[in-house]
């Protein structure tokens, strides 16, 4: 029988060792924040932390924790990072079908925690690893930013004078 | 209480069966303007009709107001609106919300919003000939419907509340989900005259608000699905969990077509959390006390597959097959303006691969059948029809089946198919418990209904100044409308959506000849709808083959695109705002950069976008920046219509930059995303999207930037190295500068191994 904390709670768990911890958190547990997109570490979509740092769920030994503190989406918002980030995906409006989010969110807040005012380096460097098939990016960039600064990001295109244009 | 057999009967039927000729549809959206006059067209979406009996309404928790089938307000004024169409990103729900909010009186805050039930009846969108969320018409159909089902609800409940003050309901006004008396002072909330309202007869004619004084509608309002969506808290398909459910996941034939031989399920069974191993005639299913349980059991079967007639197929069979119906095969003509015209003829040949849709959220369903009832839980476009596929597999009625759509983790046209609900429902009747089927990212690749391949001959005949006097077009490809809505086909048996922004162009070509030769793929081989479907191969032809033209002619694209737009004024404005906004023209670019213009018309919005690239000298491709000029009429969320163009654009750049399904041995060489490559972050360029503002009827926009993208990319790399790209995606070989390019890389990187050494 392990003992995982998640989220700052002690959870028993009876699984295998090297089941992933994500079907631990999925199934066992039952917080389904944790999405499953790949199960071998491309898409990003299980990321949550571990000890603070963002970690691909998916094929990390749920025996291989041991006391270390797991944080998933469903209480990221209770650390500082976590809740600008959140706030900040809000602001812009971030999401689209939302299904890879809990993870880019996890990998966000994992990346302002480590480096509070990244530049575009350091979020192509922390965030490649999660995609989205929907194409958030422009906006999740945007957020990010916002999310550092506090400055507002987003692209102050969405209405345009139509210059050029029939009108 | 007002559902039930006394509702007052409709009147209305008829209003949708104008409208459907309002919108501009081709593809899966002109599919079933053929078959209009029928019953099943005409009872669709409407203002007025509410679900019909005792049963509907008690599942619909017994609104004390509901006037039609998507407002219910109860006596505490609580507002649930229903979705009529299936939120996948696309921001529907909150666009839906808007329309309905907008005449109803209430702001965004103070809603609630639900997944509509299955029924073609209430929720069917004519177009479409049911309830189907697709073809980028759900903003188009319901902007009139459901702006006048939220006046029908504002007009019931001034009129109830006008009554009990004796007072003319035109002398009353709606703010926030209060009706105000402002010359007496006095207010009443919704939930306070929401059971006077439901007594009240159905109002015939409604008073729309005046397009000036829109409250919501045209402003950039948040997602309404955001909250929840940040916080790990919206229930995909995936995430449902019923009493006593258990888990599988499943492999079918990897061979398209083939059957399951035999199976040795020893070691399954004995993997630790596996409780079932389960046989259809061409798949197999693990059944675990959880994913782990079943994957780790499914890996441990020893499967036999009786391979079939696909066992030596090849991608390469395919493109040579297809290549010669496109050069040689009989056609079914779409437009023909007679004879080909004397003068100089160009002409190409183009070629788009299979493309797999590859949602997030994989494939699944959770399905519990009983002696007497089905219940089904998954996200999907089409609920209704996975409720017809369900009760042809269970044998029980329809009205047995019932189905819980959920929140969709990307759909991209893939969850109009019903597939994976037919298999999990087959599964499911075999055990006594709720079982909840996963696809492994695996699985989905693997087994997915691809757009189809097509392969494209384009031809023009020029006047002396290198302007097309007459175009050409034989595309060849499988169709995905003959087996989805087989009534809808045209013609001669055309496919509308084959040739979809090819036959009708923006551009002043006075003839023209446009043709299709329907080129099936082998049994197996199904092929779907994949955003933007004809549109994203037709746009790719066409558009690299202006850019052909122009440089033929020895002209700017810009300027060659422009002297033909003069009849088309739409879309000259998006291709002057986008030429504008990227400052076309305004400076010299560096060395192998390059910018590329598209221009289309599809789904019934006009855009142009321009893709500006750097190509390095060892052939890598960089997306720089993407500027958009976009007409869609009047906005309803100018947000959402940012974002759904910024990821439309990036989902086509991401197929034109890396995506090809290809075959060997009859199965799918492609399985998850180490060898499916998708666009990361690193890898995005940053996307304008300018907007001409108008009071169009509203386009179609989830497929659109889609659909512009890969001509943009193809026009832009070939303006930074002067390579034509006539295939997708990108060949970087192609793109190579020199030899001695690739040479110092790997120099450089042997160098730079050494020093960590």
């Amino acid at each position: 029988m392990l003992s995982l904390s998640v989220n700052g709670q002690a959870y028993p768990v009876d699984v295998p060792d090297d089941m992933p911890l994500l079907w631990v958190l999925r199934d066992v547990i039952g917080l389904t924040g944790t999405k499953f997109g790949c199960g071998i570490a491309q898409c990003g979509a299980c990321t949550v932390h571990l000890d603070g740092q963002a970690v691909r769920s998916c094929v990390l030994p749920v025996g291989s924790i041991g006391n270390r503190a797991i944080t998933t989406i469903e209480a990221v918002g209770n650390t500082p990072s976590g809740q600008k980030i959140q706030q900040a995906w809000l602001d812009v409006d971030v999401v689209q079908c939302g299904y890879c989010q809990s993870g880019q969110i996890m990998s966000a807040a994992a990346l302002l925690q480590r480096t509070p005012n990244p530049n575009d380096a350091d979020i192509d460097a922390a965030m490649s690893g999660n995609i989205c098939r929907c194409g958030t990016y422009v906006r999740i960039r945007a957020a990010i930013k916002q999310a550092a600064t506090g400055k507002q990001e987003i692209l102050q295109t969405l209405v345009s004078a139509p210059e050029g244009a029939k009108s | 209480m007002k559902i039930g057999p006394d509702s007052p009967q409709d009147k209305h039927d008829d209003i949708d069966l104008g409208r459907r000729h309002a919108l501009q549809a081709g593809g899966l959206a002109i599919a079933f303007l053929w078959v209009g006059g029928t019953g099943v067209a005409s009872a669709m979406i409407n203002a007025r009709r509410q679900p019909g009996d005792a049963a509907a309404a008690l599942a619909d928790g017994n609104p004390t107001f509901a006037p039609n089938a998507f407002i219910r307000i109860d006596t505490s004024g609580a507002v649930r609106l229903v979705m009529p169409s299936a939120e996948m990103g696309q921001s529907i729900y909150t666009g839906c919300s808007m329309l309905l909010a907008e005449e109803l009186g209430v702001g965004l805050d103070q809603i609630t919003v639900e997944h509509s039930p299955p029924s073609d009846e209430l929720y069917g969108i004519p177009a479409l000939g049911g309830q189907i969320t697709g073809g980028s018409t759900s903003t188009r159909a319901t902007w009139t419907v459901l702006r006048e089902a939220g006046a029908v609800a504002r007009t019931l409940l001034v009129s109830a509340a006008a009554t009990k003050w004796h007072v003319d309901p035109a002398t009353c006004t709606v703010d926030r989900g209060v009706v105000h008396h402002t010359p007496s002072g006095r207010s009443l909330g919704f939930g306070e005259v929401a059971s006077e309202a439901a007594k009240l007869p159905m109002p015939d004619k409604v008073q729309l608000t005046d397009p000036k004084d829109f409250k919501l509608i045209g402003k950039p309002m948040r997602r309404v699905d955001a909250a929840d969506k940040i916080k790990g808290a919206t229930q995909f398909g995936i995430d449902v969990r019923i009493p006593g459910m258990k888990i599988a996941t499943v492999m079918a034939c990897p061979t398209l077509a083939g059957k399951l031989a035999a199976v040795d399920d020893k070691a399954a069974r004995a993997v630790p959390g596996v409780v079932d191993v389960l046989r259809l005639d061409n798949a197999v299913a693990v059944v675990g006390d959880h994913f782990w349980a079943a994957k780790q059991g499914l890996q441990a079967l020893k499967i036999t597959w009786d391979h079939g007639v696909n066992a030596n197929l090849t991608t390469q069979q395919l493109r040579d097959a297809l290549a010669d119906s496109a050069r040689h095969g009989k056609s079914i003509v779409a437009r023909d303006d007679g004879p080909q015209p004397q003068g100089t003829l160009v002409q190409s040949e183009y070629q788009s691969p299979m493309l797999a849709h590859a949602t997030m959220e994989p494939l699944n369903a959770t399905v519990f059948v009983t002696a007497d009832k089905c219940e089904i839980w998954t996200g999907t476009q089409v609920p209704a029809r996975a409720v017809g596929e369900a009760a042809r597999i269970t044998g029980l009625p329809q009205d047995k089946v019932v189905l819980h759509n959920q929140y969709l983790g990307g759909g991209f046209g893939r969850r109009l198919e019903t597939d994976w609900v037919e298999q999990a429902v087959a599964f499911a009747k075999q055990v006594s418990y709720p079982l909840k089927v996963i696809w492994t990212r695996e699985e989905d690749i693997r087994h997915d209904r691809v757009r189809p391949m097509y392969h494209d001959v384009i031809s023009a005949v020029l006047d002396a100044n290198g302007r097309p006097v007459w175009y050409g077009y034989r595309t060849s490809g499988g169709s995905v409308l003959a087996r989805f809505a087989p009534p809808a086909m045209g013609k001669d048996g055309m496919d509308s959506d084959a040739v979809e922004c090819v036959a009708e162009i923006p551009y002043d070509i006075p003839k023209g000849k446009v043709e299709w030769i329907r080129h099936d793929m082998p049994p197996g081989l199904v092929v779907g709808w994949w955003r933007g479907v004809g549109p994203t191969h037709n746009l790719f032809v066409f558009e690299s083959f202006m850019d052909e033209l122009a440089h033929h002619a020895g002209k700017d694209p810009l300027e060659y695109r422009r002297a033909l737009l003069q009849k088309s004024p739409r879309a000259l404005g998006v291709l002057n705002l986008a030429a504008e906004k990227i400052g076309w023209g305004s400076q010299p670019l560096p060395a192998r950069v390059g910018r590329g213009i598209a221009l289309g018309e599809p789904f019934g919005s006009h855009v142009c976008a321009i893709v500006e690239v750097e190509v390095t000298p060892q052939g890598e491709v960089r997306l720089r920046r993407a500027v958009v000029g976009l007409d869609c009429g009047i906005a309803v969320n100018a947000s959402s219509i940012e974002a759904q163009v910024q990821g439309g654009l990036l989902f086509g750049l991401s197929a034109a930059m890396f995506s090809d399904i290809t075959i060997k041995d009859g199965a799918f060489e492609q399985s998850n995303f180490n060898d499916y490559r998708n666009l990361r972050i690193n890898e995005a360029p940053v996307i304008e999207v300018h907007r001409v503002i108008n009071t169009e009827s509203p386009g179609g926009l989830g497929e659109v930037g889609t659909a512009i993208t890969a001509p943009a990319l193809a026009n832009a790399i070939f303006a930074a190295t002067g390579v034509r790209l006539y295939k997708l995606p990108v060949d970087r070989h192609l793109l190579v500068q020199s030899p001695d390019a690739l040479k110092s890389v790997v120099s450089a990187a042997v160098h730079a191994g050494r020093d960590v050494a």
